[in-house]
């Protein structure tokens, strides 16, 4: 094999920031489009607690409309957490993270790419079930679609911000398919709560306004846990 | 690729002084000094537990060094971007994804490293490990040896100037180990470092300038070329690490 | 087993509150005898969210600055006797509602607030649990503490948007404290013999963490 092949210099120029949490986002996403396991559970899932929650009320008594946020964010929340369970045990069988951590990628990068990916999950299983519950509870989204859109967005943000860090944490921890739903749970209540009081009041046809302070809630939220965890990121790295 | 400024294109490929790491009370690594030239290329042996992947973790920059410094050609190490975007890792362990074909994971490699023409690079390395029959297969589906050009395909996509490669053989056929040590060898001639630990005493020595014995933290021996004869290193070796168990 | 004098002056101080508590504090008009865990229920709350939390909020800030694994091991005291303490509130709340409120549990506020904190204390002592490596361990509760922090405000916010059964509050208003002042003087005594307590049982589970660690070998 000439020399002459391999000195031909491979151009290079450091990867950009933006370049490198792009290129690990689609990585993640290729990865789950390949084996597609997460996704098919959590639309399992979803099916599984649409049908439950309808046939465990007395329908006399409580309106399939009333039931709608309730299966929404629970469905939300546990399939989120079966996505983020994944996001950096892919990385353990052949540690392939000392790979990324040997590159020459900033360690932000690697947290926000991730994200990114766990982001894309969330929105999938969010945009097949919202309009599958919709349709399934009677509830006529029609006249809130994008405020609706925009709560959904909003909390899917800040739960996948510290889903992501507590996936990378505990990922490298005895316990660890329990430790990232205990993590999370707690942080989980400030962005579940405003997101589905949200949600409940969009449904029963009060104003836009009227939701406001819950979006205030979680748009705060948002901008405060993914700076801190962002910075936090690189202190669950090996030193 | 930027050129080096002007003090630094004399310095060493690599160079460690002192380096130590320490895990909980337990000293992996106990001070260890060395420097190689552009193109040379270091054997290490030594008996398991002995700290050489610790050392090569080191200089991959994934560990920092509880005392001691080391430099790639000049740079600090641990290193920043700049850094980093120079060295190659090779490992027992592919760091690849298994649902990924053999061209995605080489194709992303590239692409992190900052490669210009990832898709170019990618087929034109796997062609010179001798991989292209199965680019387009999953890694799943490749056999262990098939699984490890691919790994190191992995890393030498971005030509580094300095490739750590921790028990590379591994898994190897016949084939594989020419393919991989003619690869080695040409990068070593176009000016690369290359620190390799093996237990192949035979592959090593061919391909190697410098030779290592690590125990218990330290080097116990450290040759340039030209090394010492074969057989006379292959009793030395045994001698210097048996196992103290 | 040392008889620190800390411990004797805690242990004493709180018994001495309790007695003036039940015999020497008037019982309240409305509640009466059930209003007595008060004086329980209100310095247990004050310590596992104010003093416990924030002592590691900072333990955690300062920890990932400095490395010092002395403020790892406050840290970690600090969430142990927290945990107990915010137990003690969540089992005092109930004993509590069930006579005045007629429920033991209704999603009000401030025991709403209080459970999660329970939560976040209870996932803290399970994240160091599972973790067997010093430094990884020091590092990753720091992390969780600074996040803990951080999500207390946010659950306190979301929590009170809904109503609330929960006496509003009488100690922080920013008027002058409306209890009677008898009634007051036993609250703070209480809060000041809970504190000295909280201090001793710290001190202890500091010691019994730094003579594991030097066992193990940790203390270079």
């Amino acid at each position: 094999m000439p020399p002459d092949e391999l000195t031909q210099s491979v151009s290079r120029q450091a990867p950009g920031f933006l370049v490198s949490v792009f290129a690990i986002a689609r990585k993640d996403m290729l990865i789950e489009l390949r084996s597609r396991s997460v996704i098919l559970s959590a639309l399992a899932f979803a099916v599984l607690a649409i049908t439950i929650f309808f046939f465990a009320w007395d329908p006399t008594a409580v309106a399939s409309i009333d039931l709608a946020p309730g299966v929404l964010w629970v469905i939300f929340t546990f399939s989120g957490l079966l996505g983020l369970h994944r996001s950096f045990g892919v990385e353990q069988p052949t540690r392939a993270m000392d790979a990324l951590l040997a590159a020459p990628v900033g360690r932000e990068a690697i947290y926000l790419g991730k994200l990114l990916a766990n982001l894309g999950f969330v929105i999938v299983v969010q945009a097949i079930s919202l309009p599958a519950v919709a349709l399934l509870y009677n509830v006529p989204i029609g006249n809130y679609v994008w405020p609706l859109i925009g709560v959904v967005l909003l909390a899917a943000v800040g739960l996948v911000a510290v889903g992501t860090l507590f996936s990378s944490m505990a990922v490298s921890t005895r316990l660890a398919e329990l430790l990232l739903p205990l993590l999370s749970l707690p942080f989980f209540v400030p962005v579940i709560l405003p997101a589905a009081q949200a949600t409940a009041r969009l449904m029963s046809g009060r104003a836009i306004s009227e939701v406001a302070g819950y979006l205030d809630i979680l748009a705060a939220f948002d901008v405060v846990f993914l700076v801190v965890c962002t910075l936090l990121y690189p202190y669950t790295l090996e030193q | 690729m930027p050129q080096p400024s002007r003090h630094l294109l004399k310095a060493p490929g690599l160079q460690a002084t002192d380096l130590a790491r320490t895990f909980g009370g337990r000293r992996a690594v106990n001070g260890v000094s060395l420097t190689l030239q552009r193109g040379e290329c270091l054997a290490l042996f030594g008996p398991n537990g002995a700290g050489k992947t610790t050392l090569l973790r080191m200089l991959g920059g994934l560990l920092r060094p509880t005392s001691g410094t080391a430099a790639i050609e000049g740079m600090p190490l641990p290193g920043d971007v700049a850094v980093r975007a120079r060295v190659g890792l090779v490992s027992h362990q592919t760091m690849l994804y298994d649902a990924l074909t053999a061209r995605e994971n080489v194709e992303f490699a590239a692409r992190i490293y900052g490669v210009v023409n990832p898709r170019n690079a990618t087929t034109v390395v796997l062609e010179q490990l001798g991989a292209s029959s199965y680019a387009d297969v999953r890694v799943q589906a490749l056999s262990r040896g098939m699984q490890q050009r691919v790994s190191v395909a992995r890393a030498i996509v971005h030509r580094p100037s300095v490739l750590l490669a921790d028990e590379p053989f591994t898994g190897l056929d016949a084939a594989g180990a020419s393919a991989l040590t003619a690869m080695l060898a040409a990068l070593r001639d176009s000016g690369a470092t290359i620190v390799i630990v093996t237990h192949n005493l035979d592959e090593a020595l061919a391909l190697c300038t410098s030779a290592a014995i690590m125990r218990d933290g330290r080097f116990v021996r450290l040759d340039h070329a030209p090394i010492p004869e074969r057989d006379a290193y292959t009793a030395l070796y045994r001698e210097l690490s048996v196992d103290a168990a | 087993m040392k008889f620190s004098k800390l411990g004797v002056v805690a242990v004493l101080s709180v018994i001495a509150v309790y007695i003036r508590a039940i015999y020497f504090t008037p019982f309240d008009a409305l509640q009466g005898a059930a209003q007595k865990i008060l004086y329980l229920h209100v310095p247990a709350a004050y310590i596992a969210l104010y003093v416990a939390f924030g002592l590691i909020a900072i333990m955690s800030v300062l920890y990932l600055w400095l490395k010092d694994p002395k403020l790892d091991r406050v840290a970690a005291s600090a969430a142990e006797v927290g945990f107990l303490f915010a137990t003690v509130v969540l089992i005092t709340g109930p004993l509590w509602a069930r006579p005045v409120w007629g429920t033991f549990w209704t999603w009000d506020a401030r025991l709403t607030l209080m459970l999660f904190l329970w939560f976040i204390y209870a996932a803290y002592n399970i994240l160091r649990g599972a973790i067997d490596d010093f430094e990884m361990r020091a590092r990753y509760s720091a992390v969780l503490g600074i996040l803990g922090a951080l999500l207390v405000p946010f659950i306190h916010l979301s929590v009170y948007m809904f109503r609330t059964l929960h006496p509003m509050p009488v100690l922080l208003k920013p008027s002058a404290p409306s209890m009677p002042s008898q009634m007051l003087t036993t609250l703070l005594c209480s809060i000041g013999a809970f504190t000295l307590l909280f201090i001793w049982l710290l001190r202890e589970r500091y010691r019994l963490a730094e003579d594991r660690d030097a066992a193990m070998g940790a203390l270079s």
